[in-house]
Formats: C-alpha cells, sequence, structure tokens
C-alpha cells in the first residue's frame, strides 16, 4: 500500500551535483590528519622492509664471524677524497683493532684510510625472496665478502645488526598483525553474539572481559608463555605466541564490536530488514557488518601497537620467542646487561625501531578512527 | 553509600575468586607436576627420595586427583593457613620468600601513582588554561612519547646515559650495607637516593595518560557557564579555575585507576628485571624459568589480588567524591 503514495523516485531526488562514494570522504578526511598521512608512509615502509627483508638484508641474520665481535657502526659514506680529488664511491671504512690492555678486550676503531667499496644490486648467492621469488642480486654488499660490513654494527658474535635488524622487522610486524588479525576473529564472534543477541550471555561476556581487563597482563601472559614446551620448533613458538597474545587482545575488539552492534540494534534499517524475514546471519553479514567495517579496521590498526609491544616484552624477558628466531624482543635481550650496553650502545638500536613504528601506528590508527565516519563532527 | 560498599565488595570476592582459578590454571599448565619435578631434583642431585615423605607432600596437595580436589586444597590452604605451598627451587615455603618482595613492589608502585598525580596535576590545569601555547605543545609531544616508549627500554636508556655521564650504575632498591637493615632515616635516604630512577620509568606513561585526560576534561569544563559566572562574580583567575572546573574534572580522573593499575603492576615486572628491583617481578621471572610453579602461582596471584583491591580503593574513593557514581550504578 505505502508504495502506491510514494512518488516516483526521480522527482524528488536531489540533483547529483557531486556526489563521492563513502571511500573517497574517508580519504578526504584522513588526509586532514596530516601526521596520519605520515604516519601511513613510515607504517608502509616499515611493512615493505618486513616484506623484502632477503633482499635488503645485507648478509644472513645468523652469519657470524667471531673476529668482529662488538664492531661499531661503519656507516655508509658516498664520497671519496683521495689523491685524484673528490668523486661519489659509496664505501665504508675498515677496522683497527687495538687490544685495551687494562680490560684486556679487543676494541674497534674505525680506520679512514681503508676503504672497502659497496656496491648496490651486489651478486650473491641465490636465495628465495620470501621463500618463493628466485633471487640473486641483494641491495647493498661488499666486493670481497670477507671485508667487515657493518652499518649498524654488531653483536656480540659478530653478526649484522643491520641484517639482524631486517629480519626481526620481518617477524615483530608480523605477529602484530597475525595476533589483531587472530583477535579479530575472537572478537568480532564473541563481541558480535552478545552484542546481537544481548541478555545473559551479553553480561557473561562483559563480566569476563572486565575481569581480564582489570588484571595485570604481564604476569599473565608469562605465566602462559613459560608453560610453552621448550623443544618445541620456530614455528610452532611464534603460532603459540601468537595465540596467547589474542587470548588477552581479543578483549578491546570485542568490547567495540559489540558496542556497534548494540548502537546499530535498534537502527532502522535493520528492523526494516527483520521485517522482510532475513535470517539473523543476513542481516549480521549483509547489512550491520558493512556499515561498521571502518571502525573495525581502525580499531584493529590501533591494537597492533599492544601486540608489537606485547612481543617484544616477552621476547625480552625470554619468554617470547626464543633466539634463533630474530625478533626485536630478542635483539633487545642482548642489550639487557649494562656492561655489555656500555661496550655496544647500538644494541639498543630495535628499540629505536620499536617506538618509531608504534608511533606511526598510533597516529595512523587515529586518523582512521576519524575518517571511519567521515560525516561526523 | 553502604550498598554501594557492599555490592562492590561482592564483586571483589568474586573476582578475586576468579583471580585464584586464574592463578591455579597457570600452575597447573606445565606439563608434570611439582611432586615429579623434585623427585627429578632429588635425583639428579643424587639425593635418595624418600617414599615416606613423598607420600605425605601427594597426599598434602592432592596430587593424582581431578583438578577441582586440588584446586580446593591449595585455596584452603592459602584461605586458612595462609600456605601458598612449597618452593621447590628454594626449598622454602612460597610465604616466607614473597612478602618482602611484594612489600617493595607496593612501595615502588605507590610512589609512582603519587609521582604520577603530582607531576601531572600541575601540568594538565595548566596546559588547559594556556591552550595551544608552546607549554601545551611541548606536553602533547612530550606525552606521545612517553606513551610510545616501552617502560623497560627507558630503564635501559636511563641505565645507559648515567652510566656513562656519571660512570654509576643504577639498580636495586637498596645498598649492601642497609639490604637487610630496619627502618631508619639513613635507609630512608639511601632507598631514595635509589628509588628515584624505577619511580620515575614506572610513572612516565601514566603521566602522558593522566595530564591527556585531565587536559580533555577540563577544557569541556572551561567552557561551561558556571566558568563565567564566577569570572564575572568577580573571583581571582586561580580561585576560578581550582574552585570549580578542576574539581570537577579530577572525578573521572579517579576513575582511570581501574586501569592504570594493571598497566603499572604489568610494567613494574619488567622494569624491576632490567633495574635488578628485589620486588615480586623478577622472582616470577625466575620462577616461571625454572617452573617453580606454586611461587610463580602465588605471585601472579597476589599481584592479581594487589590490582583487585587497588581498583576497589580507587572506587570507592571516586564514590565519595561524586555521589552521583552511587547512584549511577547500581
Amino acid at each position: 500500500m505505502a508504495v502506491e503514495t510514494m512518488p516516483p523516485l526521480a522527482e524528488t531526488a536531489p540533483p547529483r551535483a557531486r556526489r563521492e562514494s563513502q571511500l573517497a570522504l574517508m580519504w578526504r578526511r584522513f588526509r586532514q590528519h596530516q601526521l596520519a598521512v605520515v604516519s601511513l608512509w613510515i607504517v608502509v615502509a616499515f611493512y615493505l622492509v618486513a616484506a623484502l627483508a632477503e633482499f635488503l638484508a645485507p648478509v644472513d641474520p645468523a652469519f657470524y664471524s667471531a673476529r668482529y665481535t662488538y664492531a661499531p657502526p661503519q656507516g655508509i659514506n658516498f664520497i671519496v677524497n683521495d689523491e685524484n680529488g673528490w668523486r661519489f664511491q659509496p664505501h665504508v671504512n675498515g677496522y683497527k683493532s687495538e687490544i685495551d690492555p687494562a680490560a684486556m678486550r679487543r676494541t674497534f676503531v674505525i680506520d679512514p684510510e681503508e676503504i672497502i667499496p659497496v656496491r648496490f644490486f651486489a651478486p650473491t648467492e641465490p636465495y628465495r625472496l620470501a621463500g618463493f621469488i628466485p633471487m640473486s642480486v641483494k641491495l647493498m654488499g661488499v666486493e670481497n665478502p670477507r671485508d667487515p660490513f657493518y652499518v649498524l654494527g654488531a653483536d656480540r658474535l659478530g653478526r649484522d645488526l643491520l641484517s639482524r635488524l631486517i629480519h626481526g622487522t620481518r617477524i615483530s610486524l608480523s605477529i602484530g598483525l597475525a595476533g589483531v588479525t587472530l583477535s579479530l576473529f575472537f572478537g568480532i564472534i564473541i563481541g558480535g553474539f552478545a552484542g546481537y543477541y544481548g541478555g545473559l550471555f551479553d553480561s557473561a561476556v562483559m563480566r569476563v572481559i572486565e575481569f581480564i581487563r582489570s588484571m595485570p597482563t604481564i604476569p599473565l601472559w608469562l605465566g602462559l608463555a613459560a608453560a610453552l614446551p621448550k623443544d618445541w620448533s620456530a614455528l610452532q613458538t611464534y603460532f603459540a605466541i601468537t595465540i596467547i597474545l589474542s587470548l588477552i587482545g581479543w578483549t578491546e575488539l570485542a568490547r567495540v564490536v559489540r558496542g556497534r552492534f548494540l548502537s546499530l540494534r535498534t537502527e532502522d534499517f535493520v528492523t526494516a530488514a527483520q521485517l522482510d524475514g532475513a535470517s539473523d546471519w543476513r542481516i549480521i553479514t549483509r547489512h550491520m557488518v558493512p556499515s561498521f567495517t571502518s571502525h573495525i579496521i581502525a580499531a584493529a590498526t590501533l591494537a597492533i601497537p599492544g601486540m608489537i609491544l606485547a612481543e617484544t616484552a616477552l621476547s625480552f624477558l625470554g619468554l617470547g620467542l626464543q633466539p634463533p628466531i630474530v625478533s626485536w624482543g630478542t635483539l633487545l635481550q642482548e642489550a639487557q646487561n649494562i656492561r655489555t650496553l656500555a661496550t655496544a650502545p647500538w644494541l639498543l638500536t630495535p628499540g629505536i625501531c620499536v617506538v618509531v613504528v608504534i608511533l606511526a601506528l598510533n597516529f595512523f590508527g587515529d586518523g582512521l578512527r576519524d575518517a571511519a565516519d567521515p560525516h561526523g563532527r | 553509600m553502604l550498598r554501594f560498599i557492599t555490592t562492590r565488595l561482592v564483586a571483589m570476592v568474586l573476582t578475586l575468586w576468579a583471580v585464584s582459578f586464574v592463578a591455579f590454571a597457570i600452575i597447573q599448565l606445565p606439563p608434570g607436576d611439582y611432586l615429579t619435578t623434585y623427585m627429578a631434583t632429588l635425583a639428579s642431585n643424587g639425593d635418595r627420595v624418600d617414599p615416606a615423605q613423598i607420600d605425605a607432600l601427594r597426599r598434602q596437595y592432592g596430587f593424582g586427583e581431578p583438578y577441582i580436589v586440588q584446586y580446593w586444597k591449595w585455596i584452603t590452604g592459602i584461605l586458612t593457613r595462609g600456605d601458598f605451598g612449597q618452593s621447590f627451587e628454594w626449598k622454602a615455603p612460597v610465604t616466607t620468600l614473597i612478602w618482602g618482595r611484594l612489600g617493595n613492589s607496593i612501595l615502588v608502585e605507590g610512589l609512582a601513582v603519587i609521582v604520577m598525580w603530582t607531576i601531572a596535576l600541575p601540568i594538565g590545569i595548566y596546559v588547559a588554561v594556556k591552550k595551544y601555547s608552546l607549554g601545551d605543545y611541548l606536553a602533547t609531544i612530550g606525552g606521545f612519547i612517553g606513551l610510545a616508549i616501552p617502560n623497560f627500554l627507558l630503564a635501559l636508556l636511563l641505565m645507559y646515559l648515567s652510566f656513562v655521564w656519571f660512570g654509576t650504575t643504577i639498580g636495586g632498591l637498596f645498598s649492601p650495607a642497609y639490604e637487610n637493615a630496619h627502618w631508619s632515616i639513613p635507609r630512608l635516604m639511601d632507598f631514595l637516593s635509589r628509588a628515584w630512577a624505577p619511580v620515575l620509568v614506572l610513572a612516565t606513561a601514566g603521566t602522558a595518560e593522566l595530564i591527556r585526560i585531565l587536559r580533555a576534561n577540563l577544557l569541556d569544563e572551561l567552557k561551561k557557564p558556571y566558568v563565567t559566572t564566577a569570572r564575572a562574580k568577580g573571583l581571582p583567575e586561580w580561585k576560578v579555575i581550582l574552585k570549580y572546573p578542576v574539581r570537577v574534572a579530577l572525578n573521572p580522573l579517579v576513575s582511570t585507576i581501574g586501569w592504570l593499575l594493571p598497566a603499572l603492576v604489568s610494567s613494574s615486572v619488567i622494569v624491576s628485571v632490567v633495574l635488578n628491583l628485589p620486588t615480586a617481578g623478577p622472582l616470577l621471572l625466575r620462577s616461571l624459568t625454572s617452573q617453580d610453579m606454586y611461587l610463580a602461582g602465588a605471585i601472579i596471584m597476589l599481584l592479581g589480588v594487589l590490582t583487585v583491591i587497588g581498583t576497589l580503593i580507587s572506587d570507592l574513593l571516586l564514590a565519595w567524591i561524586d555521589p552521583r557514581i552511587r547512584y549511577g550504578s547500581k
């Protein structure tokens, strides 16, 4: 009946002056937040490093050389100034080693005389990028593999910190993503059920969430991580840690999802779909979820830093990922001792990466959250 | 108010029960139980295993019986005798090991809370009143950095800098001379000369967060008409700010203790490990790596209990300052 009284659409539709899609509106809103845009590029850069780890890292992260224990960072110079005048030649300087008679220890000093040319796109032994793309060049390399090449310094076994940092980026960033994906999975299912059906299940879930959130997390994580068998393989530990992190991580996302469901449940378009006889599943997946996907993405982005921090903290304490795996946490574990730190302060570089990524992800997530609702404010 | 307190107390008892359950689950997680580990250590030391003693222990803890029975024996031991079980690594009852360390934890965390508030209050008020001033921007930038640097990194950095600049290592809470002494003025001075570092490290993230919240709350309040009224009445500016909007803006701040405290306890574990403090954190880590599960379970449980009690205190405090809370939540 109602259909008959409705005027034809064409007459009432407003003139189509400028209509932008929801996505375009969001992008426009997002770009207003300059810090978020810069952060987006930083995050993209870090994930590119993670994806291209084998190509970018000069050497294998496990490659060690006892001759260069705690060798200081060489840095990369681009200009050579010798008797032939100035010329462009990327290079690193070699080391002069001195024996410190008081400490009975070998210390390295950069030797500005010795020039080791650095080649870009240097050929190496064939390897597989990301496990399946066959490659035989690396971004940087020295001509003679026996020459020292420690742009960011070496650790206690003479391993290249830069290469380890690049490979650690892959593990730390991917564990953040994996943890959030898993948390999102639990969060959407549990929070969705609680928000859509409400009632007893909802209050039970809320009590559990409140309880978990009122607990100090690190002791709990430590307790769970300590139970992992020591003889598990790297991959098993990796997944187990991911699961442990999301056991607590799902609560925040479940709260967001539940809140969205609660506020949408009484919206007219949901009632309309119910009256049309749509099934619950269809209402949830076709009508409700698309209307808050952007909010969920924003909340998930904001949850990644917490995951990365948690992994770093656990591995730093020695109960997370175990040493053959390289992550920012296991790298920082090397810097735990004040004596080591005094000899090799460059071992703190992974910490800089942690701080930069955490900040960038936070600003990026804030920008996303503002953009998720382009009509608001 | 009385009704509010009773409901909160009931809720707390339930939470505590849940805490104990989680702690017990963690005790049970590693494969094998305390007895098998104990016997393995005895055997590896070449000691003779006394069957009678093993049997007595088995009966006491209910090993081999269903988990619920073991849990019951464990929890009744704690509640009736204050017995948290045995630490097999230290060969001593758990209780003799933890109380001193837990006291240090409470001391350091309590100081951190006090420092947090004393720094955050004046700065928060200042940046809200002087919005978009240089100080405001500095506080915002500092706040973001404070939030993004993990506590343990800050501790490492502080340790490194003090070593490079002053040639001293910071760490520990007491110098060896005062380690086991009773509290006295010199011991207090010694404690303060060492405790500033961990307290400062622990307080950073919380301070940054408190300033942010206080600034937002206060900015909302400053726009309200009652502030204009107070000003129109000719009150001095400091009185206008401190007497009305600050008091209102403080209320939501008190409720932040609910999540501030878990975060604080959590980060104090890792900071204590870095700075080598005699608190519960390093003991927990050590007991977990050596799978000394009764000790680990007791520490996890007591840290949880501390947090719950702290949260309850903040809730009651909030209800006391702001009567609306009492009526709002049944």
